[in-house]
């Protein structure tokens, strides 16, 4: 690189000077940028076509073998789909929950709202690790949603250390994000539409299928893109409730870069999450079309 | 609203989901206060043990404090980079200023796992890892956008005439920014503050990998604590971590109202 980095075109002194001035303003954040993320960034996606040493070491040289490595072996092909599956089924039933409290938070109004909302939101601001801890204690094996069930007659089923309490720990630690994304979008439901379906003689379930769910179909969509890339790209809950024994895309790039440093593969699957959430979002910009086009 | 039986439904409906939303944070108080050697709820017996153990813990004490400098250091640099870059962007329109910004905010975009390995292998080259400059330097990362976005909202709703009142009366610039812009930002300094310093006393999954035995912060203290034993002594820490971001969201609230900060 040359010195001349500010040859400026020919201009007044004033503006040069401003132009000096903004440069200087910027700088400091572009360099943290640079250094914290662009960088490191570029770095992790050339890694991903690097070959790792036995021991923790990486050859400069290029090769595509962690990429087809990946789509070859059984183990990654399960690890993937099933991750994709997970998040599918943690976004569905973040949508069935959130929903009737985002259409009753769309409808209540005065402080009354206001204070909901801040409920929804005061989650958001926990450590996720302090409420995967309350799903532990209330999931464990004589925990309380345990016992309850065993007092109703039934035999309760395991719910850690399995698939099934990550779900639904999971799927309460997206609620706050989903709902707020239908709110977001529940803006065009009005409530004189609704009232129009009634007067016209519609029972309460078709109104709520043919006039409500179709005006809130944008939320939807948002909400469900926001609580997948997040339900993908999580490892805090399943690392901690799913103790080793669920096998995900975030806590596989968590032990192969911390316990087994094959940093080119935790590399790979990092690419391959963003790749993910390229494909999420490119249907839901498809889904966005469909309805408004 | 009318009295239908559908309107009774969904409120029952709405609380029960209210309850199974709040359950978990609501939940640590009570097993805090257990008398118990072990994870039970409810606990047969009542004690304040586990504040007691808490206090004698010196890993997570140490922990607490680091923390607690941290989240300060932090805060205050996002402020002093984050300041100056807003002016440039909203007010200065540098050429591309719409694009920088989407470059500045684009860390927030990533997720934490990607970004904290990217970062991981980065500082390993250069010997960052579990330092205090490489925590300060992760977290300034994700607060920066934050800070960037909060304070550009703030000063792009500003009234100009203020200044250029100021500007026609013979102030210099300098003085203008000081005397005029900066304290009519004041709202966004404070919500951006607020943000920054919840933002890195909370963040684990980056500062996980950055993050050694020599020098650990809170939250990630407490997973490993999690990972290895769930036992009512995260509970005590779980209330101190609440009580902490309401401590300062309550600060906030004070000085200027919730809904204005956040809601926007």
């Amino acid at each position: 690189m040359t010195t001349a980095t500010f040859d400026l075109p020919v201009g007044s002194q004033k503006s040069t000077s401003a132009a000096g001035i903004a440069i200087a303003l910027l700088l400091p954040i572009a360099l943290v940028n640079a250094i914290g993320f662009i960088l490191p960034v570029l770095n992790l996606a050339r890694m991903s076509f690097n070959e790792a040493l036995p021991g923790g070491g990486i050859a400069d040289a290029f090769t595509v073998a962690n990429w087809t490595g990946l789509l070859q072996d059984g183990f990654y092909i399960e690890l993937i789909t099933n991750s994709i599956v997970v998040s599918l089924g943690i976004t569905l039933a973040t949508l069935l929950v959130s929903y009737p409290i985002a259409l009753y938070l769309h409808r209540a109004s005065g402080a009354w709202r206001t204070f909901l909302t801040v409920l929804v939101i005061s989650p958001l601001l926990t450590s996720a690790v302090v409420r995967t801890y309350g799903w532990i204690a209330l999931l464990a094996d004589q925990g309380p949603v345990a016992n309850a069930i065993a007092a109703m007659g039934f035999q309760p089923p395991r719910m850690m250390f399995n698939t099934t309490g990550v779900v639904i720990g999971l799927t309460e630690i997206l609620m706050p994000y989903m709902i707020l994304s239908l709110m977001a979008g529940f803006g065009r439901l009005d409530p004189k539409v609704e009232e129009a379906a009634r007067t016209l003689g519609a029972t309460p379930f078709r109104t709520f299928r043919r006039v409500i769910l179709p005006l809130t179909v944008p939320g939807i969509a948002l909400g469900c893109l926001l609580c997948f890339v997040l339900a993908i790209s999580s490892f805090i809950t399943p690392k901690l409730m799913g103790g080793g024994r669920v096998f995900l895309l975030a806590t596989e790039i968590y032990d192969q870069a911390i316990v087994t440093l094959n940093w080119p593969l935790a590399a790979t699957l990092s690419m391959l999450v963003l790749i993910i959430f390229g494909a999420a979002l490119a249907v839901y910009s498809r889904i966005l079309r469909m309805i408004e086009g | 609203m009318e009295e239908t039986p559908t309107s009774w439904f969904m409120r029952v409906t709405v609380t029960v989901l209210f309850l199974f939303l709040l359950a978990p944070v609501l939940l640590v108080f009570p097993i805090s206060f257990s008398g118990d050697q072990v994870l039970a709820f409810p606990p047969s017996s009542w004690s304040l043990r586990w504040y007691d153990s808490l206090l004698e813990n010196k890993v997570m004490m140490s922990a607490f404090l680091t923390s607690l400098g941290l989240a300060t250091v932090v805060t205050i640099l996002s402020l002093i980079i984050a300041i100056p870059a807003s002016y440039a962007i909203v007010r200065l329109k540098v050429t591309g200023s719409e694009f920088l910004f989407n470059l500045f905010t684009a860390p927030l975009l990533l997720p934490t796992i990607v970004l904290g390995l990217a970062i991981l292998i980065i500082f390993a080259s250069i010997g960052f890892l579990a330092t205090f400059t490489g925590l300060v330097i992760g977290h300034l990362v994700i607060t920066l956008p934050y800070a960037l976005r909060v304070l550009s909202v703030s000063l792009g709703n500003l009234n100009l005439a203020c200044e250029e009142a100021a500007s026609s009366l013979g102030a210099k610039p300098l003085v203008i920014f000081r005397r005029v812009t900066l304290p009519m930002m004041a709202p966004g300094i404070v919500a951006a503050t607020a943000l920054c310093f919840l933002v890195s006393f909370d963040e684990v999954v980056i500062t996980l990998f950055l993050t050694g035995p020599r020098m650990t912060t809170l939250p990630v203290e407490l997973f490993h604590h999690v990972e290895s034993q769930a036992d009512p002594l995260v509970a005590s820490v779980s209330v101190l971590l609440i009580l902490m971001t309401l401590g300062v969201v309550m600060i906030v609230d004070r000085t200027m109202g919730l809904t204005k900060a956040f809601v926007k």
